[in-house]
């Protein structure tokens, strides 16, 4: 009895420990939200909280102003008429795809071939190499900003897309070799037999075995490359037309540093695609999480 | 976009091809470097070849006319801006990795036992999903302030006035303010904490767990000498992917203050003196430090 007791107690201390937590994790995140849909005026004179007192005041015109491009004018709390430029983020948007689609199917696609080789093809230097790979798991991407960037001015290659999709595809290889090598490895070596004595060759097994199993790593890539700001700046430079929109937000905060209502809509736009991978795909995410720590 | 990604597909394509129709044994030999080739290229191009070049680098001037020796290195440590960035980089290592790796073991041990595992984890997962510049404008948001008498809009000085205190600039008081940017990595990275501890407690087997109940052994007890130890070998490997991260920090500190007001950290340092300052010698002096400070880690 007493025993029994003693665990609904401990359950309920665990729970109300855990919400707590939860929640000053969460906290910070529907400011934001709820901020981005407030005119302008209301958001810098009261909290986003008093939003419960005042329900009506919610506005899309924020999202309209950065992503319609137009300028956009509006009336303040003195009756004064305010023109405001408005900010283009849907080209942002655009440019951001331009950017992370192909950064993310190249290397994933290169990687995936050389975890295959690494992993079920036997060829000399193949443990060389191998570890080469691993080694290079810790040269950070610092490292190759500036003879990477004397290449590109020299290539003429700066603030092009296939610029950044090399840099991309470079910087993110050796983990994502090391990711689907430890993955590819756990597929059972019988699977493969059977299906050379079936007549494939190692380019048929490959595109129809290995190459869906490799996209749940894609998610990996897909995040760090749509959130990345520094290789987008170093190598896209500060060209209106080419920019991303990390690079974007970037500039707002710079510039509009107190137009809250504009960087609080700004940074909703950026977040909505990976909130939704995250939320579609957390599943694969965490796998792959895992399965990148086992011999960590 | 779609040049990119077909782009390469033919690529290999095109190998394949090639490759097929020459003799067996030939195939043979060639077939493994169509599949690791591509690779060791871009590698070598991008990542194996920069770390060579830029230790040349530092060795020379600004415009890397002129062979200077150590006086890069020097410079990065000596430097009154570098040494404020050397002490914030460890503040950030400490802090914000430990940080990152308690909390996330202690939610994991929490939610191991609460029936709400699963939505409680999202919760706390949800901030690695977005970028480290959106985390900054969120915080920005939660530290903004304004001038006495107004009502203020930043979560935290509002909590803070409503208690009647003073409001507070949280970007300008030193040396705290390196610590209120460590708290945005803290939020973002004890996800992934939280879930490979996650995943190490329930491999811990259920009779050691039993054993230690019918033993006497209180929850604390429990936690302390069986699962704690029994998943150690994760509790040492969290830190080391989170201590990697922490190091090359970059985004918070340039976006949130710039580092401004004494918060310079090491790789913003790097940009500015590759961007601003325009001198090649020393961006990579500071680059090869970082990389050099990496390697022990591993």
């Amino acid at each position: 009895m007493q025993f029994r007791k003693n665990k609904i107690r401990s359950t309920f201390i665990v729970n109300v420990m855990l919400f707590l937590l939860c929640v000053a994790w969460t906290l910070p995140t529907p400011g934001l939200f709820v901020t981005s849909f407030r005119p302008r005026d209301e958001v810098s004179r009261t909290g986003w909280w008093t939003i419960v007192r005042n329900p009506s005041e919610l506005t899309l015109n924020n999202y309209r102003q950065l992503l319609a491009g137009k300028d956009f004018t509006c009336v303040t709390a003195d009756g004064l008429k305010v023109t405001e430029k408005g900010n283009n983020l849907t080209k942002a948007l655009l440019n951001s795809l331009t950017v992370t689609v192909p950064a993310v199917v190249i290397p994933i696609l290169i990687a995936a071939f050389a975890a295959y080789g690494f992993a079920w093809i036997n060829f000399p230097g193949r443990k060389f190499f191998f570890v080469l790979v691993v080694a290079l798991l810790v040269v950070s991407l610092q490292i190759a900003l500036i003879p990477l960037l004397r290449d590109y001015m020299k290539l003429n290659l700066n603030g092009n897309y296939l610029a950044i999709w090399l840099a991309h595809t470079g910087f993110g290889l050796p983990l994502a070799i090391y990711l689907l090598f430890n993955y590819i490895s756990t597929v059972p070596r019988s699977i493969l037999e059977s299906a050379f004595i079936d007549g494939c060759s190692h380019f048929t097994i490959f595109v129809r075995l290995i190459l869906p199993l490799s996209a749940s790593f894609a998610i990996f890539q897909f995040l760090w490359v749509w959130n990345d700001l520094l290789v987008a700046l170093v190598f896209l430079g500060a060209k209106r037309e080419v920019s991303v929109l990390t690079q974007r937000l970037f500039d707002m905060i710079g510039s509009r540093g107190q137009d809250w209502h504009l960087l609080t809509s700004g940074a909703f736009i950026t977040m909505i695609l990976p909130l939704l991978v995250f939320f579609g795909l957390q599943r694969f995410f965490i796998r792959g999480l895992l399965a990148g720590s086992v011999k960590g | 976009m779609i040049s990119g990604g077909g782009g390469i597909s033919i690529l290999y394509l095109v190998a394949n091809g090639l490759v097929n129709r020459l003799s067996s044994t030939w195939r043979s030999r060639l077939q493994p470097f169509i599949f690791v080739g591509p690779a060791l290229a871009v590698l070598s191009w991008y990542l194996l070849l920069p770390t060579l070049r830029t230790l040349y680098l530092s060795f020379f001037n600004a415009n890397s006319a002129k062979f200077t020796g150590i006086e890069n290195y020097i410079f990065a440590f000596t430097d009154r801006v570098m040494l404020t960035a050397f002490r914030n980089n460890l503040l950030w290592l400490i802090i914000g990795t430990g940080g990152a790796t308690i909390f996330g073991l202690v939610i994991a041990l929490l939610a191991d036992r609460s029936r709400f595992e699963k939505i409680a984890e999202s919760f706390i997962f949800l901030p690695m999903a977005i970028s480290f510049i959106g985390a900054g404008v969120i915080w920005k948001f939660v530290y903004a302030f304004k001038p006495a008498g107004v009502e203020q809009i930043g979560l935290l000085n509002a909590v803070i006035v409503a208690l009647g205190g003073e409001h507070v600039g949280w970007f300008t008081i030193r040396p705290w303010n390196t610590f209120f940017l460590i708290v945005i990595l803290i939020w973002m990275w004890t996800g992934y904490s939280m879930v490979l501890h996650s995943a190490a407690i329930k491999g811990v087997p259920k009779e050691l767990i039993e054993a230690g109940r019918i033993d006497g052994a209180g929850e604390i007890r429990i936690v302390l000498s069986i699962v704690i130890p029994y998943i150690s070998g994760t509790i040492v490997t969290v830190p080391t992917t989170i201590l990697i991260v922490t190091l090359k920090i970059f985004d918070i500190v340039f976006s949130m203050t710039n580092g401004l007001y004494g918060t310079e950290v090491i790789a913003s340092q790097q940009y500015k003196q590759i961007f601003k300052f325009l001198h090649y010698g020393r961006g990579s002096a500071i680059a090869m430090i970082l990389f050099i400070a990496v390697i022990p880690v591993i």
